[in-house]
């Protein structure tokens, strides 16, 4: 690319961020003040967490469709991978392999610890399926878990629970009158049958980006 | 100046490093680092101009949390992606024809 | 009883339903799930519209909870609209794809689970009245639709799929800089709240929103000259995949502009800004026909044809900007006349495209000989398409057409007339130059196959469905009307 290419987009990107900092500077009040209304319907929500309760209860449509995005993500890494140039992996050392046995267990218990303590806390879903996954990755990079070519049926609907239970809730309340309204008693429970099902599912799926692009074994 | 107009005006800062190394630099995963700053630049000035005033706003802090997964989304296809092209072409950058170059080859 | 059988929801839950099944089923599985599924879903489709003409706009608020607190589902005309062609395109494309990963084995694996996400995607996308749910709704449709141009695999094809994905998260992030903006200065995302406080008096910051949503929204409708992502991954996919990208995806990004300009940005636009969106389709159209023309591939040739028809979509923004209520009118029903008329054409084209691919083994315009013989109806839905896309009486296209040279006329921007009319020329000789190499006989050495009769039906039934769209508009029009967008 031609310098004066570069020093155009150089300009560009900088106007930019001095139009952005102009504006920032010139703000009206808000007209809206959602602080506020979430405060007075979090007593509704089933949950005592501020930002659990926008993110399962008042926003929970965004959620369902980001579960969606999570998921698609993957399917679009598994359509790429293919099984690569059989590389012979370096064992690996056997400290890592003892801490990794070690921890995993340790990691899975402090998953579900993540995921019970989100409804008053921060935590939740997606914070106890990184810990998921993380330990998945340390599996793997212990060599003490495969990589995967091709997700088997079981694993499949592993990956696939987390928005099948919540696609499944969501319109099981249309009674209610609209989607994902849930039934003010039911909203605790609800909520929590839907992170135990997304915390497995996101686990798996963010192991899966990991675990589907490495090399397969012969 | 609010902490949370402090955080904005870094997002600023970052967004425009972000553009500019997406569109200027030519090695894909450096592509993609520039897309993720620009994604936490955006994140910075939402949540930082929700509270601006110094009160707490969850309603961007969850906006953020479904951003960031979305963003790790697009970031993981965009590797494999990138990892892709490495196997196929050796090379881990996009071919250097401009738009259209390619109109009357076969 | 009544609220379980509300189509709003099923219209988004149905294809995150049975796209998730088709994963759980496995490779390749799920066709007949999803074909059964989407003709369902156009069933749920009339639905919304009778409800519509009989009963007027219709909001669904999620959760119960209303905006701001919660996120709207907004059902109006343009809506509706926009949902009647998804399906009317998608149920024919899946027939299709079903005959066509038969024959073409390459990419069927995940082809249904990124559909079915894909559908979902652009549903929500229609329904939405959020900024930020608008925003995942992007998201969750560039990424289907780049793992889509990516699922055959090969070098070229994985190419494109990156440019695409990268411009397609630059176009997301300027939409999410912008919702950022509008949050700030509103403490809002709902559309509903927004309008009545976005003015003429809005602080630099909406108008800041505006442009990088406005320019986000560009760049992934592929309007000139931020079409270099376009050609290569609509003309690299398989036949299927780009029919669905050129037929809808753009469209829902264009649907955003139109929304946006017409209702919570109206206050904010200028006749000089409009002027521009204009000119750059007019450049679209003479730059985009000119290349269609010089290409030797068939599916580059069709994939830069949409480049072109993407610049009448943007015809309409002069037109109906600043003038009298009949001529925006007349201009607005245009570009959405226009919106369908090529959705249908576009997936009829490149349905028949990838037959005659299929049948000649390879993708060489000469090397056509003998397709007009073989597959006649593949070349007649193929010609069909070319007549809509022309402007040609009685299509479609040619109501779109019409509909915007009269708002063209009223407003006295005759140059507009005249940039339709050498359009329409250079797409005459573009289709022609298709039709002529067919029509020649099979060349020696070259052999051309028979190909499923599914493939050719559908593409006609496309085809024929652009034509029949110029005859009985009317009820299209009388929709678009419901809930004031036009």
């Amino acid at each position: 690319m031609s310098r004066a290419v570069a020093a155009l987009v150089v300009l560009l990107a900088a106007g930019l961020a001095a139009a952005l900092g102009l504006a920032m500077l010139d703000l009206p009040e808000p007209a809206v003040r959602l602080p506020a209304r979430v405060a007075a319907k979090l007593g509704d929500s089933g949950v005592d967490h501020p930002v659990t309760a926008v993110l399962l209860n008042f926003r929970a449509y965004d959620t369902l469709l980001e579960v969606a995005v999570l998921l698609l993500a993957l399917v679009g890494v598994l359509a790429l991978a293919r099984p690569h140039a059989a590389r012979a992996a370096a064992p690996a050392h056997p400290l890592l392999q003892t801490l990794a046995r070690l921890v995993a267990p340790l990691m899975v218990l402090v998953a579900g610890y993540l995921l019970w303590i989100g409804a008053h806390a921060p935590g939740g879903a997606f914070q106890a399926g990184a810990v998921l996954a993380a330990a998945g990755v340390l599996l793997r990079l212990a060599g003490l878990l495969p990589a995967w070519a091709q997700p088997g049926l079981l694993l499949r609907g592993g990956l696939a629970l987390g928005l099948l239970v919540f696609v499944a809730v969501a319109v099981a309340v249309l009674g209610q009158g609209s989607l994902l309204q849930y039934p003010p008693a039911a909203a605790g429970g609800l909520i929590l049958l839907i992170e135990a099902g997304l915390t497995l599912s996101i686990g798996l799926t963010l192991a899966g980006l990991y675990l589907a692009g490495t090399e397969v074994e012969p | 100046m609010s902490v949370g107009l402090l955080y904005a005006l870094a997002g600023a800062a970052l967004v425009a490093i972000g553009l500019a190394g997406l569109l200027l630099l030519p090695q894909l995963l450096r592509k993609i680092l520039a897309f993720n700053i620009l994604g936490s630049g955006a994140f910075l000035i939402l949540v930082g101009l929700g509270q601006r005033d110094g009160g707490i706003d969850p309603v961007p802090q969850a906006m953020v949390l479904t951003g960031i997964v979305v963003a790790i989304a697009a970031t993981a296809l965009a590797l494999a992606l990138a990892r892709q092209l490495l196997d196929l072409s050796g090379r881990m950058r996009l071919p250097e024809d401009g738009p259209d170059a390619g109109a009357a080859d076969d | 009883m009544t609220d379980f059988l509300d189509p709003l929801p099923w219209l988004i839950m149905l294809p995150l339903a049975w796209g998730t099944l088709a994963f759980v089923l496995g490779p390749g599985r799920g066709g007949r799930l999803a074909i059964a599924a989407i003709a369902l879903q156009g069933l749920l489709v009339l639905q919304l519209a009778g409800q519509l003409l009989a009963g007027g706009a219709r909001v669904h608020a999620v959760g119960g909870w209303g905006a701001p607190l919660g996120i709207d589902l907004l059902a109006d005309g343009l809506a509706a609209v926009m949902l009647l062609l998804a399906q009317a395109v998608a149920l024919p494309l899946a027939i299709y794809a079903r005959g066509y990963f038969a024959a073409q084995p390459k990419g069927r694996e995940l082809f249904w689970p990124m559909t079915g996400y894909l559908l979902a995607a652009l549903n929500a996308l229609f329904l939405s009245a959020d900024l930020f749910n608008i925003y995942v709704t992007l998201e969750l449709l560039g990424l289907a639709a780049v793992g889509l141009v990516a699922i055959a695999g090969g070098q070229a094809p994985v190419t494109a799929a990156l440019r695409y994905l990268l411009a397609t998260l630059l176009g997301s992030g300027a939409w999410l800089l912008g919702v950022a903006l509008i949050y700030g200065s509103y403490g809002s995302v709902s559309l509903a709240i927004l309008a009545p406080l976005v003015g003429a008096d809005a602080p630099l910051a909406a108008t800041l929103a505006a442009a990088l949503m406005l320019a986000g929204l560009l760049l992934k409708t592929a309007l000139f000259p931020f079409h270099f992502w376009l050609p290569p991954a609509h003309g690299g996919a398989p036949a299927p995949v780009s029919a669905l990208l050129s037929a809808l995806v753009i469209k829902a990004t264009f649907y955003l502009v139109l929304r946006l300009w017409l209702e919570l940005f109206a206050p904010l636009t200028t006749v000089a800004a409009a002027q521009l969106l204009g000119i750059l389709g007019a450049a679209a159209i003479l730059w985009g026909s000119a290349l269609a023309l010089a290409q030797t591939r068939l599916k580059m040739l069709v994939a830069y044809s949409t480049v072109a028809q993407v610049g009448y979509l943007f015809l309409l923004f002069p037109l109906a900007t600043l003038v009298p209520p009949d001529a925006a009118e007349s201009a607005v029903q245009g570009g959405v006349m226009q919106a369908v008329a090529h959705g249908l054409a576009k997936a009829a084209m490149f349905a028949a495209a990838g037959s005659m691919i299929v049948a000649t083994g390879r993708d060489d315009i000469g090397r056509l000989g003998g397709v007009g013989a073989h597959l006649p109806l593949t070349l007649f839905s193929f010609g069909l398409a070319g007549v809509t896309l022309m402007g040609l009486p009685p299509s479609g296209g040619f109501s779109a057409k019409w509909l915007l040279l009269r708002a063209a006329l009223e407003t006295g921007q005759w140059w507009w007339v005249a940039v339709m009319i050498a359009g329409g020329l250079l797409t005459a000789a573009y289709v022609f130059k298709v039709l002529r190499r067919a029509f020649l006989p099979v060349a020696s050495g070259d052999r051309v196959t028979r190909v499923p009769r599914t493939l050719e039906f559908s593409a006609f039934a496309l085809a024929l469905a652009a034509i029949l769209l110029g005859l009985f508009g009317a009820p299209l029009l009388a929709l678009l009307a419901v809930g004031g967008a036009a």
